[in-house]
């Protein structure tokens, strides 16, 4: 049987209240939140944080076969974003990792090739949607990641929804676009667009219908996916679903996260989806496109380690719009008195590729002293090259002394520093993120976290940093 | 122990110290040249007298050239040398070897460093390369230091505000002292509430726990001990010279606890044993330490085994190592006030010592110590909590029988 096996969704912890830009900028208030990515995230290390969840089942990383991340926010250009994301989870070597980036489109062009794909297929939606300030991107926008992984074919994994159909419609319409380079997209007069979406909508979704043989009234859950909220709407009110099947956008709450945002949707509903449920995911944006799945008994034990909802409800209180502006590169802040930070250089960032961006550690095969980052002499026994693979990533620790640095370079300052203490041995210093000065305290339990630490000279340097583990949230990820 | 000591067998006849500060108007160059030239005028010798030298930097120059270029030094050897924050400390101690291994009749050891050129706040030069991939997370020099301070809060049972006046106490002292110093950075005494509530610059850290960021240079002449009377009635003969690198595991450990400096204790107790001590608290005149930071030095009196562990604090808040206390701790005004200036630190430690043994030190910082002690103490560190090197010298004013 064909279909997805495991998903994980990350809804960066941060908030940007719309009243707070309304009230900045002297405009009309608009109602809700958005989410948005740490001053440390783009859409590499939100993808790798999704991505942790979708693999959080045991033994399920050694079988992933390739790995493609779409964004229409690529870290870089010309470089593969996904290959820093096949780092950080310490995929082999032979597994394809790559981008599906530049349109909102490529998540839905990336779910459905997973789909199709013979070989266990995670694909993981990242965007970060930015607009110049006062703009709907960036009041409507929102930033987050969902991983998905499909397969079921001879790979052991129980499949938690089947792929009972799917289709694509294309179609070339300039009715959203933007120039390489520009912070905002621009659009067409929104109801030019608003009836072929409706009508590709119908085809795609009565074509998929067919190929399952189902009505669409068999459809539980009615999932609507795209930056044309206009289409969206009427798509749901006019497509002949159950009403009550429609499925609620969470836009309020973490705003519109382009091509992470039909990922978003149907991590949601897999959170609560019950087996036999029937759910149909549709996504518009230059044609439009349907992936009709079944849940199945064994998605009640394989749900999402961190449900969407709870993500939502664990967000921050809303960041200042200035700092929202800061982060986003939108509002120049004076650096402190110190030489610039430095970019990491390539031959050691390679060298130490499974430390920096996996955050494995060492162990001594003859003492047992775990050494982060890793060591080739035993700081306890001394013993030379006697040394195993140790993966960090998932294993928490508490907080031995802290800082807050308030002269060292960050994009927001002041910089937390914990020295972290990990649950099995170890010791590792480093920042705090996703908290305020109140989490930095000696006993405080950590979590760790993949982020761009700084961006420097023009190389976005990668690696883990501590969180809160904030009460209510579950073990996160497993190797 | 193979560590044999050299107890008595050099000694320091010269010494010169520039006043450490904001040189806006001097250079590296300059600030050398000054430093030497009060050298071996103290030492009544010309600079042709000297046969080799130790000059010590951490950025300000590299190789011997930075030396010999501006003094024009005729074909003489010149070791330049690192060790982060003790690096002053280090160029004396090689120099000291030197002279001792008969090698050479006169020895120069030289520290310098111009931090204010570059317009940064605290230092600017590389103080621990990365790994290159840029995963160390690295962090200020006070933040780096700042983490004794929870640490040392939490172990012993102080709160935050309790260790906050402690601190605050050991900036008052050194400001008080430094008010004493005509080569003192900052020359002005500072009230315990202003100190108290400065703009923090990292955790319980404001800027009056910061050492000063300035420019300087020292200089000693060394010479073997048998020799010392004849360039001065007042020779200073070294007793003991530690230095130790630590394995550096204290930020991969958690057997580490941020309340002490490990290589601190095992140079000072390598120290004690070379010059025969076994009480520093009575036996020691004078210390200079490393008061980079002002935990540091809280820390730094229970690793010289001047105060029991978790007492430090009492004896600080008692008034103990003030210019009038049982063992005056930094009568010169300490990194703190008198500046610290990385490769020149470590000479102008010795400088204070060798004033204060001498009896040349002002009326208004002697210590009264001095007149039933002739032993001084120098420590010096570099790098942080958890990793970092650490020297101490015992110098006296008197052979031991």
């Amino acid at each position: 049987m064909a279909g997805l096996i495991a998903y994980g969704a990350y809804v960066p912890y941060h908030r940007l209240a719309r009243t707070d830009v309304a009230a900045v900028l002297g405009t009309k208030a608009g109602k809700g939140t958005r989410a948005v990515a740490g001053y440390d995230e783009d859409t590499t290390s939100m993808a790798v944080e999704a991505a942790r969840g979708a693999l959080a089942l045991d033994g399920l990383r050694p079988r992933i076969g390739q790995l493609f991340l779409a964004t229409a926010a690529p870290a870089y250009l010309d470089k593969t974003n996904a290959t820093a994301v096949h780092a950080a989870l310490g995929l082999d070597e032979h597994v394809l990792a790559a981008d599906m980036a530049g349109s909102v489109r490529s998540g839905l062009g990336a779910l459905v090739t997973a789909a199709r794909s013979p070989v266990p297929t995670l694909t993981v939606l990242s965007d970060l949607r930015t607009g110049l300030p006062g703009g709907s991107d960036e009041i409507a926008g929102g930033d987050g990641a969902a991983a998905f992984v499909f397969g079921g074919h001879r790979n052991g994994a129980p499949v938690i929804a089947e792929l009972l159909g799917h289709d694509t419609v294309s179609d070339e319409i300039l009715e959203r676009w933007r120039l390489p380079g520009s912070p905002t997209s621009r659009v067409w007069e929104e109801r030019f667009a608003e009836e072929i979406y409706v009508s590709l909508t119908g085809k795609a979704l009565g074509a998929a219908l067919d190929q399952a043989g189902l009505d669409i009234g068999a459809i539980d859950h009615f999932v609507v996916s795209g930056l044309h909220a206009r289409a969206c709407a009427t798509v749901r009110r006019t497509s002949g679903v159950r009403p009550e099947a429609v499925t609620p956008d969470l836009t309020g709450a973490i705003g519109n996260a382009g091509t992470a945002q039909p990922g978003l949707l149907l991590a949601d509903v897999l959170d609560r989806a019950r087996p036999g449920e029937t759910i149909a995911l549709v996504v518009l944006g230059d044609g439009a496109g349907v992936l009709l799945l079944r849940a199945t008994e064994a998605l009640t034990t394989h749900r999402g380690a961190r449900p969407v909802a709870a993500q939502i409800a664990a967000g921050s209180a809303p960041v200042p719009y200035a700092t929202y502006l800061s982060w986003r590169g939108l509002l120049d802040r004076e650096p402190p008195r110190r030489p610039d930070p430095e970019p990491p250089y390539a031959p050691p960032a390679h060298r130490r590729g499974g430390w920096k961006y996996g955050f494995v550690a060492s162990r001594c095969e003859k003492c047992g002293t775990r050494h982060l980052p890793p060591d080739r002499v035993c700081a306890s026994c001394r013993s030379v090259d006697a040394m195993t693979d140790e993966p960090m990533e998932h294993v928490r620790g508490t907080v031995a002394t802290f800082t807050v640095d308030r002269l060292a370079h960050t994009p927001s300052p002041p910089m937390l520093v914990v020295v972290v203490d990990y649950d099995g041995g170890g010791r590792f210093r480093c920042q705090l993120t996703d908290a305020t000065e109140a989490d930095a305290v000696i006993g405080a339990r950590v979590e760790m976290t993949f982020r761009r630490t700084v961006t420097a000279s023009g190389v976005h340097n990668y690696f883990w940093k501590a969180r809160p583990v904030r009460t209510g949230e579950t073990e996160g990820t497993d190797g | 122990m193979s560590s044999h000591g050299i107890r008595d067998r050099v000694a320091i006849v010269g010494m010169g110290c520039t006043t450490f500060g904001e040189h806006w108007t001097r250079s590296a160059d300059d600030l050398l040249i000054d430093a030497v030239g009060e050298a071996v005028t103290s030492a009544g010798i010309t600079i042709d007298d000297i046969d080799a030298f130790w000059l010590g930097t951490q950025a300000s120059g590299v190789s011997g050239l930075t030396l010999s270029r501006p003094l024009h030094l005729q074909y003489k050897p010149v070791t330049r040398l690192e060790n982060m924050c003790a690096t002053g400390s280090e160029a004396l101690r090689n120099a000291c070897y030197a002279v001792a291994s008969g090698a050479y009749d006169v020895a120069m050891a030289v520290g310098v460093e111009k931090l204010k050129d570059s317009g940064m706040s605290g230092l600017s030069g590389t103080t621990m390369p990365g790994a290159g991939d840029d995963s160390r997370g690295e962090i200020t020099a006070p933040a780096n230091f700042s983490l004794l301070a929870p640490a040392y809060a939490a172990k012993y049972g102080l709160s935050e505000e309790e260790l906050k006046d402690v601190i605050t106490r050991i900036a008052w002292k050194n400001h008080v002292n430094g008010a004493r110093n005509p080569r003192a950075q900052f020359r002005k005494e500072v009230p315990l509430e202003r100190i108290r509530s400065a703009p923090i610059v990292a955790g319980m850290l404001g800027v009056f726990d910061c050492s000063g960021v300035s420019d300087g240079s020292a200089a000693a002449i060394v010479v073997r001990a048998e020799d010392a009377y004849k360039y001065t009635d007042k020779p200073v003969f070294v007793k003991a010279l530690s230095f130790v690198a630590g394995p550096a595991d204290g930020l991969l450990d958690p057997a580490y606890d941020f309340t002490t400096f490990p290589e601190v204790v095992a140079s000072a107790q390598e120290a004690y044993r070379q010059a025969g001590i076994t009480d520093p608290r009575a036996e020691i005149a004078l210390a200079e330490v490393h008061d980079c930071f002002t935990p540091t030095e809280l820390v730094l009196m229970e690793d010289l085994g001047f105060s029991e562990r978790g007492q430090a604090w009492k004896d600080v808040t008692s008034g103990a190592f003030d210019l009038d206390g049982s063992l005056p701790v930094n009568p010169d005004g300490g990194l703190k006030a008198f500046g610290h200036p990385i490769g020149a630190s470590g000479l102008r430690m010795m400088f204070e010592a060798w004033l204060q043994l001498r009896g040349e030190a002002p009326p208004e910082r002697t210590v009264r110590t001095s007149a039933e002690r002739s032993l001084a103490l120098t420590h010096n560190l570099g790098g942080g909590p958890g990793e970092c090197v650490s020297f101490v010298s015992v110098v006296g004013s008197q052979l031991t029988d």
